[in-house]
């Protein structure tokens, strides 16, 4: 420490009042003349809709992404902008409202053709789609994406639903098994026909293979297993400039083997900088001058620039506050809080207003009930248990406190709560939470992790909650697919615990919610398949593994530089695979 | 016709304090060091004023119990009855400033900002002092050592010195706060991220503490008394301890008053990077960082804790300096 102490004692109080003073001098008045089209014009309609090439898109994120590997991510934001470098079997359209939720075809010529039973689908592939170095893409490729998602001491973070539907035997995976051919899991009768096996009927399949980048083709030759996600082979219409720098971010250019006849996509910008680590104030501050045209999370912004722009007509017409499908949920580890009751406790002592204004209040999401959030198809409001969706609820002292005393913890208990260090939202939650299970006793000591290793190394890690006592945290879902095994399958089923990048958190092995997803394949009434989707969200809250939040809404905002932009109903946020800067 | 002073009898020479105390009858005696010091810090006005803030903020530290109970609300209790639900802004102008409120609310949550700043001192002054006694016990040994015996003892401790002084602490600390246990030698939960905190910023700033004695030690031990005390057949310890270590109190003293505020100035930094004392415990530090999360909605927020390590720093700083020169009117001026 070489700095004169006076000399560091007059920069400090110098720094506090120039912050001051910066602080008075109020909000940006950065407008670049134009109007914005219209506060929440981009829900229903496309904002600024342009043709023209050129210019740099750059889109930043304040942690980093989970993985760019199309076959490990799980993120929302993730498969939204993937389909920049990646084609797969289907796609969602890139249409806003309702349009944009149903699967369409990408790679393949249409939607999967169902056997009888539901238990084999068969996808044409198109001919001639090339990858980034000109080879043609053939159907082995696309089973060799699907097989190395089986993997998952090597691909930790992305779905698990194809190693759980497909009947594969034991295959482990291409790494264990370099032969293919040992893949019964997906055939490929020629090179242009790719037919999925399933272990039980599933007509909601198309579904399935639509939301995620899993049948985004990948070479075997290029494959480089955890670090293949560095320079992925690009199917879309933009590639790799270099390696993906971990922390850093990388640079996307344009790739001329791309097919323009491609509805979902377009090539507009003449390159893309994805930026990752900015600090998420930073980020804000930029976005609203246009210097940065995206943020990558999708969940809208700081409490700052909410401010600014709710204060700002000018700004204010650039933001839209969509709702936007999550629902910002907190599980309950059953592992390190086996006791029903005790469980209890805490969901009785938990501030919901604190939470509903951690994330905005009226323009952060609604208090909710079911764990599915409204837009799921079938799905029922359902009742409270042991909280009260109302505002200004603060819990209730009394009911915690006898809850403790059934599971014979009356003086309360210690555990862990985390939170992602990255998101000023979450940690507002966090310190809400200690404070109201505070008064009960229940002691929480609260820990931060980054957004990108969150769910695969932290909160997502069984091992990890266990020895570090994490009783709770916060999360948030949105519908892999719009129904509710799309929604509760990997949060309620006991299948679809993993070691890493687990989803069902709260270590749920309930005989009953099982039951209940096995009857779930054997319907094929999408109404009664709902009845059972509402049964598990009910039993998901009346056995208390879950503290309700928020669905949530975001407050987003886009410069008037971006170009194309519309908020996409599947992904929760503006959609990324269009946009353009000119 | 005024009465002459009376001066009784075999003191000679008037004394200038002699004729300053006044007609009572005083034996002039001389005085020791710190006796004349502590006159000339008395005449140093900005010094004192340094000085009295210091006490003022310990006592306010130690007192903060009964302080918070008379004229504010507990630091962890939210009020968000009075926070916009959708803005986060207290609803009252001014930041939510009144008489219940005496610096107003933390925007968000509602919590009063007077108590979590009187509460924060605790932090400040605690890990400021202990991590400095640690600075001092460590550095004053070592630059004892290093500058009495010289050769290659002097050599390897002065290198150790430099090789500290170029490590980034900030780094350190957010690494070693990162991968330590919940448990450690029966601590655990925020007694030992306290503890972590005061040892990290106490070991790397020995360094500061140790070149100040290492330079007095070198100087002191060429002076005539080593030499006379050693032509008696004194040994080192006894040198060391009788007349070295005596005639260092004096700039450990100083420098020790100074090294606080640079502690304290880096526990804030820790606590803004968010890996000092864990929440809900208030930290001015950490009280910046979510200020400038929320600049928009509570300006006033921002100026708050940082003008309490500011008075703070400083009030340290200028008694600091008054007491060196105090000590030494030689230096500074």
């Amino acid at each position: 420490m070489r700095v004169r102490p006076k000399l560091m004692a007059l920069s400090s109080g110098l720094v506090a009042l120039s912050l001051g003073l910066a602080a008075c001098g109020g909000g940006g008045d950065d407008g670049d003349g134009g109007d914005g089209a219209g506060y929440n014009a981009a829900i229903e309609n496309i904002v600024n809709p342009s043709d023209k090439k050129g210019g740099t898109l750059r889109m930043a994120i304040s942690s980093d992404i989970d993985s760019t590997d199309p076959g490990n991510m799980y993120y929302a934001w993730s498969t939204n902008f993937v389909r920049l470098y990646s084609r797969m079997l289907l796609t969602y359209p890139a249409k806003p409202g309702d349009e944009g939720r149903k699967p369409a075809p990408d790679l393949a010529e249409d939607l999967g053709t169902p056997s009888d039973d539901y238990k084999t689908w068969t996808y044409k592939l198109k001919r001639g789609q090339k990858y980034e170095d000109g080879t043609e893409i053939k159907a082995a490729d696309i089973k060799y994406a699907v097989a190395r998602t089986f993997d998952r001491s090597v691909l930790r973070s992305g779905p698990s639903y194809f190693a759980d539907m497909l009947d594969a035997g034991d295959y482990e995976g291409p790494y264990k098994d370099k032969n293919l051919d040992n893949f019964k899991g997906v055939t490929t009768p020629d090179d242009y026909t790719v037919v999925f096996h399933l272990k039980r009927p599933f007509p909601e399949f198309n579904e399935l293979v639509n939301f995620s980048g899993q049948t985004a083709p990948v070479p075997q030759d290029k494959d480089k297993g955890e670090r293949y996600g560095l320079h992925p082979v690009s199917s879309g219409p933009y590639k790799w400039e270099g390696d993906y720098t971990p922390g850093k971010g990388g640079t996307l250019v344009p790739n001329d083997q791309w097919d323009p006849s491609d509805p979902h996509r377009k090539q507009l910008p003449a390159k893309i900088e994805m930026i990752a680590g900015l600090n998420a104030e930073e980020l804000d501050n930029q976005l609203l001058k246009g210097d940065i045209h995206v943020d990558l999370a999708g969940s809208g912004v700081q409490d700052n620039a909410r401010k600014t722009i709710l204060t700002d007509d000018k700004l204010k017409e650039q933001a839209d506050n969509p709702v936007g499908g999550f629902h910002w949920y907190l599980p309950i580890n059953s592992e390190v809080v086996p006791n029903v009751e005790c469980r209890k406790a805490m969901i009785w002592a938990a501030d919901r207003d604190a939470i509903w204004r951690a994330y905005g209040g009226d323009v952060g999401g609604d208090l909710a009930t079911s764990i599915m959030p409204p837009d799921v198809d079938g799905r029922e409001k359902g009742t409270d248990y042991y909280t009260k969706a109302e505002k200004g609820y603060k819990g209730d002292v009394n009911k915690a406190k006898e809850a403790l005393q059934a599971c014979g913890k009356p003086e309360g208990f210690e555990v862990t709560m985390l939170y992602r260090s990255d998101r000023p939202k979450e940690q507002a939650v966090a310190v809400a939470l200690q404070q109201s299970m505070g008064r009960v006793g229940i002691k929480l000591n609260l820990k931060g992790y980054p957004a990108n290793t969150y769910v695969t190394d932290q909160f997502g890690s069984p091992e990890f909650n266990k020895k570090n006592n994490v009783a709770i945290g916060t999360f948030g879902w949105l519908s892999d697919w719009p129904t509710g095994y799309g929604y509760l399958w990997a949060l309620t089923s006991s299948d679809a615990i993993l070691p890493a990048g687990n989803i069902n958190i709260s270590m749920m092995k309930d005989k009953q919610i099982d039951d209940w997803w096995d009857q779930a394949y054997e319907t094929e009434d999408p109404a009664e398949r709902a009845k059972l989707y509402n049964q598990i969200d009910d039993r998901f809250r009346s056995e208390a593994y879950v503290l309700p939040g928020v669905y949530a809404k975001s407050l987003m905002f886009r410069p008037d530089s971006l170009k194309n932009v519309f908020f996409h109903k599947a992904f929760g946020m503006y959609n990324y695979s269009t946009l353009g800067v000119e | 016709m005024a009465a002459p002073i009376e001066v009784s009898g075999s003191d000679a020479e008037a004394q200038p304090e002699a004729v300053l105390s006044g007609v009572d009858r005083k034996k002039i005696q001389g005085r020791s060091l710190g006796q004349i010091a502590w006159m000339r810090l008395k005449r140093d006005k900005v010094a004192l004023t340094g000085g009295v803030t210091v006490i003022l903020l310990i006592l306010m530290a130690i007192f903060a119990p009964v302080i918070v109970k008379l004229f504010g609300h507990p630091p962890n209790e939210f009020h968000q009855e009075l926070i916009d639900p959708t803005l986060g802004g207290p609803l009252e102008p001014r930041g939510g400033m009144s008489k219940e409120f005496l610096l107003g609310l933390e925007p968000g949550n509602g919590r009063d900002l007077f108590s979590r700043i009187v509460y924060g001192a605790r932090v400040s002054l605690l890990v400021g002092f202990l991590a400095t006694l640690i600075a001092m016990v460590i550095g004053t040994t070592l630059g004892v050592v290093a500058g009495y015996f010289g050769g290659w003892v002097d050599w390897v401790i002065a290198r150790t010195m430099d090789v500290f002084l170029a490590f980034p602490l900030v780094m350190f600390a957010i690494a070693v706060v990162g991968v330590l246990p919940d448990s450690w030698l029966g601590l655990e939960g925020n007694g030992l991220r306290m503890a972590i905190v005061i040892f990290v910023i106490g070991f790397f700033s020995w360094p500061y503490m140790g070149r100040i004695v290492r330079g007095q030690t070198i100087s002191l031990r060429e002076r005539e008394f080593v030499d006379a005390a050693r032509s008696m057949g004194a040994r080192s310890p006894s040198i060391l301890f009788r007349e070295i270590l005596p005639n260092l109190v004096a700039p450990v003293l100083v420098y020790a008053t100074l090294l606080i505020l640079t502690n304290i100035l880096f526990e804030a930094a820790l606590s803004f990077l968010g890996v000092g004392i864990n929440p809900p415990t208030p930290a001015w530090g950490s009280m910046l960082t979510q200020a400038i999360r929320s600049y928009q909605i509570a300006p006033y927020f921002v100026i708050i804790p940082g003008v309490a390590i500011f008075v703070t720093v400083m009030a340290f700083n200028l008694f600091g300096d008054g007491l060196r020169d105090a000590l030494d009117p030689r230096t500074g001026r």
